[in-house]
């Protein structure tokens, strides 16, 4: 069974003149790392909220079809038992920070799971060592730069150790060698743990690297669902606005003009700079 | 034109965020402002608009001294969108919050009206003019943000990470508009993680580090010095990383756009027999 699956599901807040999602059917499996891009406005961010039950609990409006996460029924269960499987890094960072050190922050979501003080110690470190901010320890969230407030809002998730986490956007504040870092802490606990990741991206260029599944949706609906190096590829994600990493869009304008490379589609520079090496040595 | 002197500004809480910054920026110029995390970028253009005012050196807007007028007079002149939207917007629909700048200034109601439905229509707003802006996506509320200060036409425009929340679509007309300003001669400051964007843009980069400036130029020279850009936590834009890797086969590295890495390459590449 998908470790995700939404059946046919429509949602409008209240108040809203129209559903923020419709119709929308996908399937994540466990341990997979699956982006979800599209543009502005177009359903991602509300899409987040029904894996951990914010929708429909908190924001109540209108639902319909179902979402399954490990098996729960999400409108069925309460935000407090979905969380203990899925973590949810928000888009604003100051939207989920509210303690007065970013160690008790951190602790916070530990403390509600009655995680034990001194397996609470280790997980703290180990999630503010993994995002560098062991030295902010003590600082207050709401005085720290946006860029570490991510940080923050982010080792909170992980200190938890989630079979799941979705993250929406969650390093738009940070520097770029800065937000690579916290790009590889994810594709590793990916890896090595198994932890199936969610993450809500419109800088492909940074991102598509590590994915294995990527949705892209457009105006509420999910139009393009699969493999990245064919999703990415399509001439429709091209049509959609979404941002074609520039390797991949390179390697698409060369194929044009027919040069000879071969056929794997690149996604990342390094993939582009090897093939393209191949091409020059072999002639 | 802005005309900072050895700009040095320390925050009550005891962190030196700029160390002597001295600069000009010329009118109709388009500055991209990058750096890491703390580097003092937020911080220096908060004095381009008198927001902060340095503790040594000094600004100068068009020769006026920022420490001698009020925040509310250098703003008519000098537009500032947050990088948070939501600490910007408080209104309670989209057109009021747009419109809440112009009452202030004293334009005329029919001004404002005709002012307001051009900033909607330039952003993609329209559908939400009687909306909250707090019903809107992230991407979206940054949108108004932006709407709200080009509405009064600023002479010199400054934008914390504009790009932020905005898919592909929305950079290129946020990149056709700033075009557009730099047309009317108008200054356009952006402060920046976003390399691919600012390749794509080729404004004069300042990177700063640890509240000073590091390197000042052309896109395409500061951001194919890789060993300039790791030291101010910045990665190369992708085109340039390919060329980077290639440099052992005569290529030339300063390439950042993918059209010019076109022409570089078939210009050296074996075509296909048709």
């Amino acid at each position: 069974m998908s470790i995700i699956e939404t059946e046919k599901l429509t949602y409008t807040y209240p108040g809203g003149a129209k559903p923020s999602i419709r119709d929308v059917s996908m399937k994540i499996e466990k341990g997979e790392f699956v982006l979800i891009t599209g543009p502005s406005g177009c359903g991602k961010t509300t899409l987040c909220r029904c894996f951990n039950g914010l929708i429909p609990h908190f924001y109540q409006g209108e639902m319909e079809g179902e979402v399954t996460v490990v098996g729960l029924g999400v409108s069925k269960r309460q935000i407090y038992e979905l969380a203990k499987h899925v973590g949810l890094v928000f888009q604003n960072p100051e939207n989920q920070l509210f303690a007065l050190s970013v160690e008790k922050d951190v602790a916070f979501g530990l403390e509600n799971l009655g995680v034990p003080r001194e397996e609470m110690r280790k997980r703290v470190d180990w999630a503010l060592n993994l995002t560098g901010i062991y030295h902010l320890r003590e600082r207050a969230p709401h005085e720290l730069s946006g860029g570490q407030q991510q940080r923050v809002a982010i080792a909170s998730v992980l200190a938890m150790q989630p079979e799941i986490i979705v993250l929406d956007e969650p390093t738009s504040f940070l520097d770029p060698l800065g937000a690579k870092k916290i790009f590889e802490v994810i594709y590793d606990l990916n890896r090595k743990l198994g932890i199936t990741v969610v993450l809500v991206e419109h800088r492909l260029d940074l991102t598509a690297r590590y994915a294995n599944h990527i949705v892209i949706m457009d105006d509420g609906k999910i139009v393009l669902d699969g493999e990245p190096r064919k999703v990415l590829s399509s001439e429709e994600a091209r049509l959609i606005g979404v941002g074609i990493p520039k390797p991949t869009r390179l390697y698409q304008i060369l194929q044009k003009d027919r040069v000879s490379l071969s056929n794997t589609i690149p996604l990342s520079s390094d993939e582009m700079a090897a093939m393209l090496r191949e091409a020059l040595e072999s002639q | 034109m802005i005309e900072a002197k050895d700009v040095c500004f320390t925050y009550p809480n005891g962190v030196e965020a700029l160390k002597g910054v001295s600069l000009t920026i010329k009118n109709g110029e388009f500055v991209a402002i990058m750096g890491e995390n703390g580097a003092g970028k937020t911080t220096l253009v908060k004095h381009f608009n008198g927001l902060l005012k340095p503790i040594k050196g000094s600004v100068l807007i068009d020769g006026v001294n920022t420490t001698k007028v009020s925040v509310a007079t250098l703003a008519r002149k000098v537009g500032f969108v947050f990088q948070n939207p939501d600490h910007q917007l408080f209104s309670e629909t989209v057109e009021e919050e747009i419109a809440f700048a112009l009452k202030n200034f004293g334009f005329k109601e029919k001004v404002i009206e005709r002012r307001v439905k051009w900033a909607l229509n330039l952003l993609g707003l329209a559908r939400y003019r009687k909306t909250s802006p707090f019903m809107l996506s992230g991407g979206e509320r940054k949108r108004v943000a932006l709407a709200s200060i080009l509405a009064w036409n600023p002479k010199i425009l400054m934008l914390d990470e504009p790009t932020i929340g905005q898919d592909y679509s929305q950079k290129e007309k946020l990149l056709q508009f700033i075009l557009q300003m730099k047309a009317q001669r108008k200054t356009v400051i952006i402060v920046t993680h976003d390399v691919e964007f600012v390749a794509e843009c080729s404004p004069r980069v300042l990177l700063m580090r640890g509240g000073r400036i590091v390197a000042d130029g052309e896109a395409r020279k500061v951001l194919a010095d890789p060993e300039i850009l790791t030291h101010a936590s910045i990665v190369p834009p992708q085109i340039t990383q390919i060329f980077l890797q290639l440099s052992d086969f005569h290529l030339p590295k300063e390439v950042i756009d993918v059209y010019e890495a076109r022409e570089k390459l078939l210009s050296v590449l074996k075509v296909k027999a048709k």
